[in-house]
C-alpha cells in the first residue's frame, strides 16, 4: 500500500489535538507535580513558592530552591496515608480478583450463547455501563441499608433475626466496585473468548476430554490475555474511586481518591492533595506499563 | 447452552439489572420510607417537575454535554486519523500518550490539575472550564472508537478519489467522514454519556452558579434515599438507554446498506 505523501495537510490534522491536550492534560500535569513540590500558604494561591515571571534567573532560580520533597515525606512518614495508599491497593486488587472470578464465567456463558442471541446479551451487559455510575452506585444504598430490601427479604424468609449492618462497611464498598465495574471486566474477556477457535474444544472433547475439563484446559488458559485486559481495565480506576467509598464505605474506609479530595476541599491543603494525585498515577502507571498491549486491545474489545 | 451456563448468564444479568429496577420500583412508590409500599404512584415526577434547583442544574449539564462532546469528537476524530494514517513522524509516542492518557488518568487527578491550572492562568470557574475539561477527558474515548472503525474501512475508496484528483481535504470531506459517520455518531454519544455522568471532574471545575446534575445528586444523595432522586434517576435511565437504542438502530442500519 502506498502511503499518500502530503506533509503539509497531515500537521493540519496534527496539531488541534495537539495543542489542545498539550495545554489542557500535559501542562496541568506539569503544575500539580510543581505544586506538590510546594508547601502550603495562608495566601491566594494557598501555596508556596510562586514563580515571579518578572524575576528572571534569579527569580527563577529562588523559585527551584524553595521547591521540596516534604509533602512526599509526610505521605510516607504518616500512617494515614500509608494506610490510605495500601487500603486503594488492597480494595482494588481483591475487587479485581473477585470480578475475575465472577465476569470470566458470565463472560464463557456470553461466548457459549446461541449467535442470534449474543448480540442482544451483549447489549444488556453494555447498557448499565452507560447508566449513570452514581446512580448505579445509588441504588445500593436502598438495597443495603439496615431498613433495606435485602434486610427485609432475609427478615421475611427468616434468615436472618436482626437487620445486618452492610452498609457502610468493607462489604459494602467491595458489592459496589464489583457492581460497578463488572462490564469492564466482562466486555474484553468475550471479545477474546468470542474469537477462540471452536475446533480446538471439539478436538479436545473429541480426545475425550469433559466439558469442565475442557474449560479449564483449553478456553480458560487461551483467555488469559482477556483476563488480564479485563482485571487491568478494572484496577486502574479503582485505585483513584471516590463515590464508592464516599457512598457505600465508612469514615474509615481510606482510599486515595478521597484523601485527596478531603485534602483538597475540607483541608485546604493543595500541595499535598497535589501530592496524593502524583502517588495515585505512580500506582496506576505500573500496570498501565507493564499490559499496555494488552489493555490496547481490551479497550477496542469494548 | 448447559445449565452451567445459563444459570451464570441469568445471575450476571439478574446482579446487573436488579438495583437498577430496584430503584425504578421506588420511583413510583408513594410512600418515602422503602420498607413500605404506599401503592403506585407519580407524585414524586410531579414534585421533580417543580424542583427548580434541580431543573437548572439539568439544564447546565445538558449545555456542558453537547458542547464538550461536539469539541471531543472533532479533536477525537482527528486525533483518530493521525493515529490510524500517519505511521510515522516525530512525537508519534507523545502524540499517542497525550489521547491515550485521559483515558487511564484517574478522574480526581484530572480535576485537581485542570483546576490547578485554571487558577494558574487565572481562568474564572464556570461553565466554560466544565467543558474543557470534559472535551479534555471525552477526545481519548472518541479517538479509540473512531481509529477502530477507520481500522476496518477499506482504503481503495480514499485512493481512488486521489487518484481522480480529489485533493487531501476533499477525500476527507467527501469519502472518509460519511464513511466514518456511524463511529463519529456512537464517538459523540459516548462522549455525551461520560459529560452527562461526571460527577468528581465536574466538582472540581464548576463555578457558583454551573451546578451539574450529577453534583446536585450528589449532595442530596449524601443526606440519604430519596424518592425525588429515584423519579430523576429513573427518567436519567431512561433518557440514556433510548440513546443508546437509537445509536445501535443507527449503526445496524447504516452497516446494512
Amino acid at each position: 500500500m502506498r502511503e499518500l505523501r502530503r506533509p503539509v495537510f497531515d500537521r493540519l490534522l496534527r496539531l488541534p489535538p495537539f495543542l489542545w491536550l498539550t495545554i489542557f492534560f500535559f501542562l496541568p500535569f506539569a503544575i500539580t507535580l510543581k505544586i506538590s513540590l510546594s508547601e502550603p500558604a495562608t495566601a491566594i494561591p494557598p501555596y508556596l513558592p510562586v514563580l515571579d515571571w518578572h524575576g528572571g534567573l534569579d527569580g527563577w532560580s529562588s523559585f527551584l530552591e524553595a521547591l521540596n520533597l516534604d509533602n512526599y515525606a509526610t505521605l510516607y512518614a504518616d500512617p494515614f496515608y500509608r494506610d490510605a495508599a495500601l487500603g486503594s491497593l488492597g480494595y482494588a486488587a481483591l475487587a479485581s480478583a473477585i470480578l475475575v472470578a465472577t465476569g470470566t464465567p458470565l463472560a464463557y456463558a456470553l461466548a457459549r450463547a446461541p449467535s442470534r442471541w449474543q448480540p442482544l446479551l451483549v447489549a444488556l451487559v453494555v447498557v448499565p455501563f452507560w447508566t449513570s455510575f452514581l446512580i448505579r452506585v445509588y441504588a445500593w444504598i436502598a438495597i443495603l441499608k439496615s431498613e433495606g430490601l435485602l434486610n427485609l427479604i432475609l427478615l421475611r424468609l427468616g434468615l436472618i433475626s436482626a437487620p445486618l449492618t452492610i452498609l457502610n462497611t468493607d462489604a459494602a464498598v467491595m458489592i459496589g466496585l464489583v457492581y460497578a465495574y463488572l462490564p469492564f471486566m466482562v466486555l474484553p474477556l468475550y471479545a477474546v473468548m468470542n474469537r477462540l477457535d471452536p475446533t480446538l474444544r471439539d478436538a479436545a472433547a473429541d480426545l475425550g476430554a469433559s466439558p469442565t475439563r475442557v474449560f479449564w484446559s483449553v478456553t480458560l488458559p487461551l483467555s488469559v490475555p482477556g483476563i488480564v485486559a479485563g482485571a487491568g481495565l478494572c484496577f486502574i480506576p479503582m485505585v483513584g474511586e471516590f463515590i464508592i467509598p464516599d457512598l457505600l464505605g465508612s469514615s474509615e474506609t481510606l482510599m486515595l481518591g478521597r484523601v485527596l479530595w478531603t485534602e483538597f476541599f475540607s483541608n485546604r491543603d493543595w500541595p499535598l492533595a497535589s501530592a496524593v494525585a502524583v502517588l495515585i498515577l505512580a500506582i496506576v502507571i505500573v500496570p498501565v506499563v507493564l499490559f499496555r498491549d494488552s489493555l490496547q486491545a481490551g479497550e477496542e474489545g469494548s | 447452552m448447559t445449565w452451567v451456563t445459563r444459570t451464570a448468564l441469568m445471575a450476571g444479568l439478574i446482579f446487573l439489572y436488579a438495583p437498577i429496577l430496584v430503584l425504578i420500583g421506588y420511583s413510583f412508590n408513594a410512600s418515602p420510607l422503602v420498607t413500605v409500599w404506599g401503592g403506585f404512584s407519580t407524585r414524586w415526577y410531579v414534585e421533580l417537575l417543580s424542583d427548580a434547583p434541580l431543573l437548572a442544574s439539568a439544564w447546565v449539564s445538558l449545555k456542558v454535554a453537547v458542547l464538550a462532546s461536539l469539541i471531543a469528537t472533532l479533536l477525537g476524530t482527528l486525533a483518530a486519523l493521525v493515529l490510524e494514517r500517519q505511521r510515522r513522524f516525530r512525537g508519534r509516542a507523545l502524540f499517542t500518550g497525550l489521547v491515550l492518557g485521559p483515558i487511564v488518568m484517574p478522574e480526581v487527578m484530572i480535576g485537581l490539575s485542570l483546576l490547578l491550572m485554571f487558577i494558574g492562568i487565572g481562568l474564572d470557574r464556570s461553565l466554560l472550564t466544565i467543558v474543557i475539561a470534559h472535551a479534555t477527558f471525552c477526545t481519548g474515548f472518541v479517538a479509540v472508537v473512531v481509529a477502530a472503525r477507520l481500522r476496518g474501512l477499506d482504503r481503495s475508496l480514499e485512493e481512488a478519489a486521489a487518484d481522480l484528483g480529489a485533493g487531501p481535504m476533499q477525500v476527507l470531506m467527501t469519502i472518509t467522514l460519511p464513511l466514518l459517520a456511524p463511529a463519529l455518531v456512537a464517538g459523540a454519544l459516548l462522549a455525551f454519556t461520560l459529560s452527562l455522568d461526571d460527577l468528581v471532574i465536574a466538582s472540581f471545575v464548576s463555578g457558583p452558579g454551573s451546578t451539574t446534575l450529577p453534583m446536585r445528586l450528589y449532595s442530596r444523595v449524601r443526606l440519604g434515599v430519596n424518592p425525588e432522586i429515584n423519579a430523576a434517576s429513573t427518567m436519567l435511565v431512561g433518557l440514556v438507554s433510548a440513546a443508546v437504542l437509537v445509536a445501535s438502530w443507527l449503526t445496524a442500519r447504516q452497516e446494512n446498506r
